[in-house]
């Protein structure tokens, strides 16, 4: 047992690459340049004041988490057709929906505190925020099913049939909810005036989102593959010393 | 035998032991009028109830009907019955369609008891011209929940921890049917001076659903129950 078969550059830091090295000191500068941006150099808003700041981590993290989304249903719509089926597309799917959930989280967490600066409250029924808290339910939903239990590529077909199932809901229930409040909270203030400094801010810390978001999805696919190679390991292991203890001595 | 030829004897089988076990009539719709009657203890006002009531009784409607799914596929999963049914050669499209339609029999026999109640507890009144719209709403969300509930009712039986995955999993999808089949309802009974005409672009929608749901189970069925 060598220690390569543990990840692709050995057992100390075994789900390091060269390449997610870069990547991750990458995405490391862009939020530091974010955060340098968004809370010294870019001006108050007009209306918002101060409120305006959020939003640099509001609207990056909001597309990192539709973007995690998007990448979960291609990647299980990979793994159901037959000539791409491998483990790493269903591996890519469930690390991209838990970056996505955590990323959700943020997004809802950060817009009810910019809510309540700019329109004095938590929680609108607007069918943009509604849908939103769907999705994040729905993708905690489809995270327990990948904790279900069983074999390998059950795991794969059955959280990818649901993925997909939640591609088909997500719509069914934006519009459902549009049609049910027709007066919703049109685009927001910021986000008609957004100009200059503050845009480029905005710009920044989208890249560096998505950056963070690959970094994040290539070390949790890594380690999910070594999860699953642990626990067939652990099987063979298994099996082979109930046959050494069955051997006549 | 084609799927539908399966599906039928599937529903039968399904509404026979139901009708046998009586678990449905003496412990599901007790269940449906207690959350009726909780509902008034909670909102505990005579005018507030009359305005609601279509949206509760449609809410009570989809908490039923996570009692109804986890009954029907504990019926099956107990002896592995589900997974003889494969081994036998049997198609996933003809159970997944034979167990929706039984279960929206079944369904379909709480929700008018909800109404009754709606009607004698939180004074609903029934109107003569929204009698059309009432029965389309109540037949294509019927239908809608039911593909649906197979659908997911499927995938958490014979998993462990199901009880807790199936609210979770399922009350997201529904939410569209919650909102659809209670503003329809609304049209139909006048409620808050609504009109009929009102009513019918959402019964496009719970269509939509039932349409969406039917199909998309009856693909996806056979990779959700095959262990």
């Amino acid at each position: 047992m060598t220690p390569t078969e543990f990840g692709p550059t050995g057992i100390k830091c075994p789900t390091r690459t060269r390449f997610s090295r870069a990547l991750g000191l990458a995405a490391l500068v862009g939020i530091a340049w974010l955060a340098l941006f968004g809370l010294v150099l870019s001006p108050d808003d007009r209306v918002q004041r101060e409120g305006v700041r959020i939003l640099y981590v509001h609207v990056p993290s909001a597309w990192l988490a539709y973007l995690a989304f998007v990448v979960t249903g291609l990647a299980s719509a990979a793994y159901l057709f037959p000539k791409t089926r491998s483990l790493t597309w269903d591996r890519i799917a469930g690390a991209s929906a838990e970056v996505g959930v955590l990323f959700m989280g943020i997004t809802l967490v950060s817009g009810s505190l910019w809510g309540h600066i700019s329109w004095g409250t938590y929680w609108t029924w607007d069918s943009r925020l509604t849908t939103t808290a769907f999705l994040f339910v729905t993708y905690i939903g489809y995270l327990a099913v990948r904790g279900l239990g069983g074999s390998q590529q059950q795991r794969a077909r059955r959280s990818a049939v649901v993925a997909l199932l939640a591609l088909l809901e997500v719509p069914l229930v934006h519009f459902s909810v549009k049609w049910w409040r027709p007066l919703h909270q049109g685009e927001s203030v910021a986000e008609k005036e957004l100009e200059g400094l503050m845009l480029f801010s905005l710009f920044v810390g989208i890249i560096a989102f998505t950056l963070l978001y690959v970094w994040l999805v290539l070390h949790r696919q890594r380690v999910l593959a070594m999860e699953d190679s642990l626990a067939d390991r652990g099987l063979d292991t298994a099996l082979a010393e109930r046959r050494q203890e069955a051997l006549p001595r | 035998m084609n799927t539908l030829h399966i599906a039928r004897l599937v529903a039968a089988k399904d509404l026979r032991i139901e009708w046998r076990s009586r678990v449905v009539t003496n412990q599901v719709l007790p269940f449906a009028a207690l959350v009726m009657v909780m509902f008034a203890f909670a909102l505990d006002n005579d005018t507030v109830l009359p305005r609601v009531a279509p949206g509760l009784v449609w809410l009570a409607a989809m908490f039923s009907l996570l009692v109804l799914v986890q009954r029907t596929f504990a019926v099956e999963t107990a002896d592995g019955a589900l997974d003889a049914l494969r081994v036998a050669g049997v198609g996933p499209a003809g159970i997944f369609l034979g167990k929706s339609l039984a279960l929206a029999v079944q369904l379909t026999v709480l929700e008018v008891m909800l109404l009754g109640a709606a009607v004698v507890l939180y004074r609903t009144e029934l109107v003569a011209g929204g009698v059309v719209l009432l029965v389309t709403t109540y037949l294509a969300a019927t239908l809608g929940l039911a593909f649906v509930g197979t659908l997911y009712g499927g995938l958490a039986a014979g998993a462990k921890g199901r009880e807790t995955l199936l609210p979770l999993l399922l009350l997201p999808v529904v939410a569209p049917v919650l909102i659809g089949a209670t503003r329809a309802t609304e049209a139909a009974l006048g409620t808050n001076d609504a009109t009929p005409s009102e009513g019918w672009p959402w019964i496009g929608l719970l269509a939509l659903f039932a349409v969406i749901f039917g199909a998309g189970g009856s693909l996806a069925f056979g990779s959700l129950i095959d262990e």
